[in-house]
Order: structure tokens, then C-alpha cells, then sequence
């Protein structure tokens, strides 16, 4: 008897045996199929109860409707919300999006004050309560000094209820420095002002149009309300319209369009012009309209001379025959449009460019015609008692904007922002104290971040409003974080290149996540933690009494609708315009002068830097305050953005000349600075052109957008428009080396 | 060929003679009858692992965080089941009903149970979820849709949930510890055997139904046409 080795092997046979007639391996192999299936590592988003809640996008100045589904009141998808007069249904990329800006790890979750240095990051929390007492100190210390003139404040916007408590808060102070990220729509009003006497928005009847000419618009690269813009453009392909888009860059409008017209960089003004010429030369243009409803044809007429065809071929680059065409085609069609803004239209723009391009929808006697260029006045202001002001706030209000817009050499200009750097490195202003900064990320998005920031860093309190840690957040002294879109109210007054006077709301679809609070609270808070004048003005007990309040007989429609828009609204072709003359006029007081003057030149001389870098707008990056989330990114293609490197747009013939290849790292340098960048050859762009996108190169924010390309605006400064004030910067001498 | 362990014996095999090993025959009986034995012991110990320790091995035990009397639930409203597992307007299943459907009632304390004390102190008063274990909970991966079964169908809740809206109280619930889910999913048998149509859960069991009712091929279900998995499997 022996226990041996076949013992063993039999043991083992009985046990397999054994075990196939029993459910272990069965149930196990079921078992770790599911568990593989499911790994319970993978987050599985909590069932519940489904709702869809309509609310209004803020991302960008479109205001689209948005309808948004959420389980157990938790969002988890924003689509576009159906029948919605801004986009029918429709939603672009970042609006989409948008949940990651909900969720994302950028959120500002508490208030913050600065511990270490400026911008090292350093934080520490504070209660609402102490934030709100400091700040109200600070401030209270600034007015008894006789200083409230030295507090400002920048916007995205100065309509709708938190933009106006914002200035009537300066106001309540003393300071008259409300300043509004500058975009097209600053040279748009003015252009009307000039024009029509009107103060408000340009709108476009696009829907109606059969013939567009865009001076380099991205008509469907995010100018405007973008949906809006994709809507329009498929009808038109639908109606047979015919667009042509006149542009340095064979962007995504170009490639979509009829017609690209290839043009020198900044000669848009010159061409709008030539075209101009070519309609008058040839009496192309309504002589009715211009007959009865103009009043200084002639000295437009006049400045039209040094603008022939041939001399503007040669500023151009566009043949005499193109010329010639693009007005008699113009001249033919029979509601045309030309619309101005370059890509999303984020630079205002040359005066000379908006009265040009103007004088085009004029010329042809489409202004507030069906298919043209429609006045949209601003309206009322906010139905607020007036603000009883101090003898404090009565003296600082007396001070001149330190921006200098509305007086001295701009007296038509609202807000010139993009003149404050200057201002304060001269130290010809009287400085600022207090700096509010709400809804607006200037330290990206504007030309010469690098002014920028020095600018800022001569102001002792910055006080940001933002939802995320943005650049300008990040170099705050205090953040005292707003709900963001998805977690409050707020009034969103579009106009947007809109054709209507529309009005959306946006609603809290969900509880706020962190310790946040709305703006217009804080608004609030802050004037009733001051001296009774200042708290005076601010009489309600919370941002939602003022915001019910402020909208009157709207609020019933705006809670249940979602959105307001004002059906008595048309524009009417046979009212008088509103300028003294009663007419439309080309140049008004400024003259011809204006439109003779030599266009905004490039800063940078050209033989240290004999190219010109241009940047461009698409739709998968977001320029403006907003950073591009997660999901946007991915979507960049690769000839954009490879790894953490930007490409930039070359011609081949630029880059041959250069000695680099498709892909190669250079050194790109402009007069402002300098950057590590991979060249994209492309026959799309003109030789001796450098195209870059906006919307890379972030700082702050997330490692999904932190450190990935060039943000532009690092290389560029600020071209003041000598009428208008304006930033009319289109692009930069610059020059590519081998890296 | 040959292996390291003959090549070892051959030097050994003359002295082995030597020393007389038992006779070849003897060797082989005795160790015959011990080789089915062990096979025997594999046998019947692999089976009683299998069958027995495996089950309670592989399920850990766990208690609802509070008891709950369906039965008496149940007497109390007037609808059924649906009083509280209901269809929702767009056609969703609510499941298992939230605190705010059971404050409806249980705005405070109605009976003299130790259980709804503890429900209303821990829950209603604390403005808590109860974190309810579910037994019938599938995967995440698997689609299913209630208003089709009991509104398309006119199915009994008993037919899959069995008599739960008869029980006195909740039954201890059973988790896998390899995939997480219920063990009322594969059923109580181990073997997956089963008498009633509630025993189980799995695939097999819906398409018991779906492949054919009385006989025929259940031709209106889209679960037996072409491309039919990613009716369910999402």
C-alpha cells in the first residue's frame, strides 16, 4: 500500500470531474464575464427621474435657447432648444459643451483672496460675509479719500440687468468707469451713430438676403450668433443666394462660399471702397434711395476718387475685373448685404472699414430694407429709481473716463478698453484704485495680453466675478465666483447681428454645485455693506426681486417662454433717419476724411519682420472669456494643434523661402514677441502671410487647454484707430526663422 | 527521448533488484483500489465545493438598511404595485420610490414601528436618500423598458418580481462579490434551475418569453429579428 504519484493524478481527475459536474465554473465563467463587461471601476452615471428644463446659453453673445435633460435634477445634456427664434433647435460645439464648464475641475468653488504674490495661485477661502466686508471697506476708504473716480469695472456687455447694476453700482460709487470688452459691435454703433443718428445694434436680415459680401466675417465661423449664421447659410444655399467672402485666409466661410476673393490683409476698407467707386462711376448704384434718403453723397462721392479701380488693385491684390464684377453683381442683386467684422469679430475694427462697407448697404439702398442692414435702437434703460447721489459720488462722477472715451478726441466712443494699457503706462490718466471684472477674461483675450497685464498690475484691487479660474481670475486679489450659466438667472439681451429685439432668459436648471453666489447678489451685498447713499441705490433683497422687477410685464412671458421677442418690431425703409441732417450719411461730420485716410497700417517694420501674421477664428476654439472645454479640443484638427504645439498657416512659396517643410518647428517673432510654433503649409493662405488661430496658449484653466499652442494676443498689440478710438488691429509684422 | 527521471533510473534499477522489490502484481492492486478511492474523494470533494461552499463563498450577505412591509403597503393604497413603482409621463420606470414620494405619506410618524422611527429619524428628518439595495438591478449595459412589459404586454409585475408585494418583510440581499450585482438576478438555485418565471433574471430568462409564447415563434418581438442584441444591449 502506497500513496504514490497516481494517487495524486487521480485525486486530481476526480476532483475536475468533480468540479465540470458542479456549477463553479459555470456560474464563475458567467460571473467574470459580467464583471469584465462592467468594470466596477467604470463610473455609471446614477439613474432617475428624467427632465428636460428650457434655459438660455451665455457662452458666447448669440443667446441661444438651449433645453436641457437632467436625471434626479442632475443636467446631463444641453441641446438646442426647438423653435427658439435665435437657433431653431440647432447648437454648436461649445454650447454643447457646455455641461464640462458645469462640471469641470476649473470651477472657482468658494470665495478666494490672494495669499502670496499676484498670480503665484495662492488662495485662501474666505465666507461671503468677509469678502463682501473687505471689499466694501476698500472701496469706502477710496470714496472718502475722493477716489471713487478710480474704481472701474469691465464687462462683457452693458445691457440687461447685471451689466446695469454693475454701472449703477460705479455710479452709486462715483466713478464713471464702466468699461465693455470691445468686439465689432463697438464699431458697429458708432458706424450707426454716424450714420443714422441712432444709438443701438446693427442688425442684418440675412434670412432674406439673396446676395452676401462679407469683408472677411466668418459667417460660419462663429461671427454673430452662430447657429444662427448656419441656419442662414443653408438657406441661402437652398434659395440660390450667392456669398462671397473676401479674405487673406481660405477659411471655413471661404471654402462654403460662391466666391473667395483672395485680398491683401487689412486693404478690406480699400476694396469696400473700390467696389464703391465702380457703382457710383458707373451709376450702379439706387439712385433713389441715395436721392431722397442720403444727405452728403457728394463729399462721399469726393472721397471715392483716390479709390479707382486700378489703385485699389494695387492696394489689394484683387483684379480690376473682380472689382468691377463684385459691384456689378452687387449692384444687380435684388436684396444684397455687405457685412463687416473680421472672423467672430472680436476686434472692433477701423472706422474708415465700417463706414466703407457701410456705404456699400447704402449705395444699393438696402438700410432697413427686407434682406439688409437693419438699425436695431437700444431701447430704455433699466426702469430703476434714479440714484441720489452724494456730493462724493457727484465729484468723482464729474472725472473724465480714464479710458477717454465720450470726450476730447473720441467723443462718439463708449468704452475704449483697449486704450486703458496706454493710459495707465503714461500715467496721463488719473490711475486706478479698484478694478471689477465681470464676466470677461482681458487678460486673454485682448490684444497685447503683455500691456495688459502690466496695466493691471498698477491697480491695488482686482476683484473677479468669474465662475473659473481664468487669467484674469488667476491674477485677481479676490474672486468672488458667480453661478455659472446652468445655476442662475439672468436677462440675456441678444443682438448678435439679430434682426429682432430679443430678449432670453437664463434659469437655474440645478442647485448650485459649490459655495457660489450671483453676481447680482454680490452687487447687492456690496452696496448695502456701504454708506447709505451707495445702499440707497440698491434696494432689493436679492438679485431675482431686481431681475422680476427690472423686466416688468416681460417677466410673465420671459418665466414662461424663455424668451422675449418684441413682434411689434420691423424696421421701417421710410422713417426718417435720426442724424441732424433727417438722411442717412456716408461720413457726417467727420468728412472725407475719414474715408481718405491711409488704413490701419500693420505695427512693425518691415524689413526687420517682412511677413505678416494674421489670426483667424473656428469654430472648435473659443476666443472670448470662455475656455475651449475638454470635448472642444478633440476636435481641433491636427493642423492646428499637434500635442501641446500650435501650427501656424504658411504658404508653401513663404515656407520654401524660409527653408522649412510642413510641419517643422520655427521661431516666429512679431515687434511684441516671440514664439516656439510648427508651420502647416497651405495653398489657402497668401504667400508672406502667417495665419494663427485664436483660442490656444491658456495659461490658466485645465491640462486639457493649459499650454497648448500660442494664444496670438501675446504677439500682438493694440492699433488705436485715430477717429474712433477703437482697437482696429487686424494683424502684425512678424518674421519665421528655422528652430 | 527521454526524460531526466528514466535516465536517473537506470543505474538504480540492478540494485533495486537486488534488494527485492514486491512483486509488480501486489503494487498494482493495492494501488488500484487507493487510485479510485482518491479519484472518489476528488470527486466528491470538487462537487461539495462546487454545490455548497462555492454559493456561500461567492455571496456576501447584506441587510436593508431598514425593514419594509410591502404587504401592509399594499393595504394601505389604492393603486397596487403602481401606487409607488410607477410609469413616468415619458414612459421611464421610477424604480424604487425616492424620499420625496415616501414623505408624501411619511411627512412624520404614522405607526409605532421601530423601523419607520428609524426611517423617519435617519431619512426624513436628515433629508437623506434611503440607500435601498435593489435585487432586481441589471447591468448597467442592459436596456430594458418597463412600459413596454407592463403597458405593450399587459405582463403582471408577479411574472418577473414574483410575490415581493406579498412579503411582511425584505429579504437579506445577496450580493455577488465578483460582478456587484444581486443574486436574485442568477436565481437562488445555483445550478441557474428554476420553477417559477421570477426565480431568475439572466438573458435566458427573458428570452423564455421574447423566442416564443405558447409555442410559436414571438414573431412581433424585435428581440428575435436581425441585429435584435442592441435592443437590449446598450
Amino acid at each position: 500500500m502506497k500513496i504514490d504519484r497516481r494517487c495524486f493524478l487521480s485525486f486530481a481527475i476526480g476532483g475536475a470531474a468533480g468540479t465540470a459536474l458542479s456549477p463553479l465554473p459555470w456560474k464563475l465563467t458567467d460571473d467574470s464575464s459580467i464583471w469584465s463587461q462592467m468594470w466596477p471601476w467604470t463610473p455609471v452615471p446614477p439613474d432617475g427621474e428624467s427632465t428636460y428644463d428650457h434655459s438660455t446659453c451665455t457662452l458666447c453673445p448669440g443667446g441661444c435657447g438651449i433645453t436641457v435633460r437632467s436625471i434626479d435634477g442632475r443636467a446631463i445634456k444641453i441641446e438646442g432648444r426647438d423653435g427658439h427664434p435665435v437657433n431653431q433647435g440647432g447648437i454648436c460645439p461649445l454650447g454643447l459643451a457646455g455641461l464640462q464648464l458645469l462640471y469641470g475641475p476649473t470651477r472657482v468653488k468658494a470665495p478666494l483672496k490672494r495669499v502670496g504674490e499676484r498670480g503665484a495661485g495662492k488662495w485662501q477661502r474666505i465666507s461671503w460675509e468677509s469678502a463682501v466686508a473687505e471689499i466694501a471697506e476698500t472701496l469706502a476708504g477710496l470714496r472718502s479719500s475722493g477716489q471713487a473716480h478710480t474704481v472701474a469695472a469691465i464687462s462683457s456687455r452693458n445691457r440687461g440687468t447685471v451689466a446695469a447694476l454693475m454701472e449703477r453700482f460705479l455710479t452709486a460709487l462715483g466713478s464713471p468707469n464702466f468699461l465693455r470688452m470691445p468686439t465689432m459691435e463697438d464699431a458697429q454703433e458708432l458706424g450707426l451713430y454716424i450714420n443714422q443718428g441712432i444709438l443701438g445694434s446693427v442688425g442684418y436680415d440675412f434670412e432674406n438676403s439673396d446676395f452676401v459680401l462679407s469683408f472677411g466675417a466668418g459667417l460660419i465661423d462663429g461671427w454673430g450668433a452662430p447657429v444662427r449664421m448656419f441656419l442662414a447659410k443653408s438657406a441661402w444655399q437652398d434659395a440660390g443666394a450667392k456669398v462671397v467672402q473676401i479674405e487673406s485666409r481660405f477659411s471655413n466661410t471661404a471654402a462654403k462660399a460662391d466666391q473667395w476673393v483672395n485680398i491683401r490683409p487689412g486693404s478690406e476698407a480699400d476694396l469696400a471702397l473700390g467696389i464703391a467707386h465702380v457703382l457710383v462711376a458707373e451709376e450702379l448704384y439706387d439712385t433713389s434711395f441715395v436721392g431722397r434718403h442720403t444727405a452728403d453723397f457728394d463729399a462721399f462721392q469726393a472721397a471715392l476718387a483716390d479709390y479707382t479701380p486700378d489703385a485699389v488693385a494695387t492696394t489689394t491684390g484683387v483684379s480690376v475685373e473682380t472689382i468691377a464684377a463684385l459691384a456689378k453683381a452687387f449692384a444687380e442683386a435684388a436684396s444684397p448685404v455687405a457685412v463687416y467684422g473680421r472672423g467672430k469679430g472680436q476686434v472692433p475694427g477701423s472706422l474708415k472699414e465700417v463706414l466703407a462697407v457701410t456705404a456699400l448697404n447704402a449705395l444699393v439702398g438696402n438700410i432697413n430694407q427686407p434682406g439688409g442692414m437693419w438699425a436695431i435702437p437700444e431701447g430704455e434703460g433699466m426702469p430703476w429709481p434714479d440714484i441720489e447721489t452724494d456730493a462724493v459720488a457727484a465729484e468723482g462722477l464729474q472725472k473724465p473716463r480714464i479710458d477717454g472715451a465720450g470726450t476730447g478726441k473720441f467723443p462718439n466712443s463708449r468704452y475704449l478698453l483697449n486704450r486703458l494699457p496706454a493710459v495707465l503706462a503714461e500715467g496721463s490718466g488719473y490711475g486706478l484704485k479698484a478694478l471689477f471684472i465681470e464676466d470677461a477674461n482681458p487678460l486673454y483675450s485682448l490684444p497685447d495680453t503683455v500691456a495688459m497685464q502690466a496695466a493691471f498690475a498698477q491697480i491695488p484691487t482686482i476683484v473677479s466675478f468669474a465662475s473659473h479660474m481664468d487669467e484674469t481670475a488667476a491674477f485677481a486679489d479676490y474672486i468672488l465666483p458667480n453661478h455659472v450659466y446652468l445655476e442662475r438667472y439672468e436677462d440675456v439681451v441678444v443682438t448678435a447681428g439679430l434682426n429682432t429685439r430679443t430678449i432670453g432668459l437664463a434659469q437655474p436648471i440645478m442647485a448650485p454645485l459649490y459655495n457660489t453666489q450671483h453676481v447680482g447678489d454680490t452687487l447687492i451685498q456690496l452696496a448695502q455693506a456701504m454708506d447709505e447713499p451707495v445702499a440707497a441705490a440698491f434696494p432689493w433683497e436679492d438679485y431675482q426681486t431686481c431681475l422680476e422687477e427690472s423686466l416688468g410685464d416681460n417677466w410673465d412671458t420671459l418665466e414662461e417662454e424663455g424668451v422675449w421677442t418684441d413682434e411689434s418690431f420691423a424696421a421701417d425703409p421710410e422713417a426718417g433717419f435720426e442724424t441732424t441732417s433727417g438722411d442717412f450719411e456716408f461720413v457726417g461730420d467727420l468728412g472725407a476724411d475719414v474715408l481718405t485716410a491711409a488704413t490701419a497700417a500693420a505695427e512693425g517694420d518691415a524689413t526687420a519682420y517682412p511677413l505678416l501674421l494674421v489670426p483667424y477664428d473656428i469654430m472648435r476654439l473659443v476666443s472670448s472669456r470662455v475656455g475651449a472645454p475638454p470635448f472642444m479640443i478633440k476636435t481641433v484638427p491636427d493642423t492646428i494643434l499637434k500635442g501641446q504645439d500650435i501650427l501656424v498657416e504658411i504658404n508653401p512659396q513663404t515656407a520654401q523661402a524660409a527653408g522649412l517643410a510642413d510641419g517643422k518647428g520655427a521661431s516666429l517673432e512679431t515687434p511684441r514677441g516671440r514664439a516656439r510654433v510648427k508651420v502647416h503649409l497651405s495653398e489657402g493662405i497668401q504667400p508672406g502671410v502667417i495665419a494663427m488661430a485664436r483660442g490656444l496658449g491658456h495659461t490658466a484653466f485645465d491640462k486639457y487647454l493649459a499650454d497648448k499652442g500660442v494664444n496670438v494676443n501675446s504677439l500682438m498689440g493694440a492699433v488705436i484707430d485715430p477717429v474712433s478710438g477703437y482697437d482696429a488691429v487686424w494683424g502684425i509684422r512678424a518674421k519665421l526663422m528655422r528652430a | 527521448m527521454s526524460t531526466v527521471d528514466e535516465q536517473a533510473k537506470v543505474p538504480d534499477s540492478p540494485a533495486g533488484a537486488e534488494t527485492g522489490a514486491p512483486p509488480a502484481e501486489a503494487a498494482d492492486e493495492s494501488s488500484g483500489s487507493f487510485i479510485f478511492l482518491f479519484f472518489i474523494i476528488g470527486f466528491f470533494a470538487a462537487a461539495i465545493l462546487g454545490w455548497v461552499v462555492f454559493p456561500k463563498v461567492l455571496y456576501s450577505t447584506q441587510y436593508q438598511p431598514i425593514d419594509f412591509s410591502h404587504a401592509e403597503h399594499v393595504e394601505m393604497v389604492d393603486e397596487g404595485c403602481e401606487s409607488c413603482h410607477y410609469l413616468r409621463e415619458d414612459g421611464s420606470f421610477s424604480g424604487v420610490p425616492t424620499l420625496a414620494e415616501c414623505i408624501d405619506c411619511h411627512e412624520e410618524i404614522n405607526g409605532d414601528s421601530e423601523d419607520e422611527r428609524i426611517f423617519y429619524e435617519e431619512y426624513v428628518a436628515k433629508d437623506r436618500e434611503v440607500p435601498w439595495l435593489v435585487y432586481s438591478r441589471q447591468p448597467d449595459c442592459v436596456f430594458f423598458s418597463h412600459a413596454a412589459h407592463i403597458v405593450g404586454a399587459e405582463m403582471e409585475c408577479a411574472t418577473c418580481h414574483g410575490d415581493i408585494g406579498e412579503s411582511d418583510s425584505l429579504k437579506p440581499y445577496q450580493e455577488n462579490r465578483i460582478t456587484g450585482y444581486s443574486r436574485d438576478i442568477w436565481g437562488y438555485n445555483i445550478a441557474g434551475f428554476k420553477r417559477n418565471t421570477w426565480d431568475r433574471m439572466k438573458m435566458d430568462d427573458c428570452s423564455d418569453c421574447h423566442q416564443e409564447a405558447g409555442g410559436v415563434a414571438h414573431s412581433s418581438s424585435v428581440q428575435t429579428q436581425r441585429g435584435a442584441c442592441f435592443v437590449c444591449h446598450k
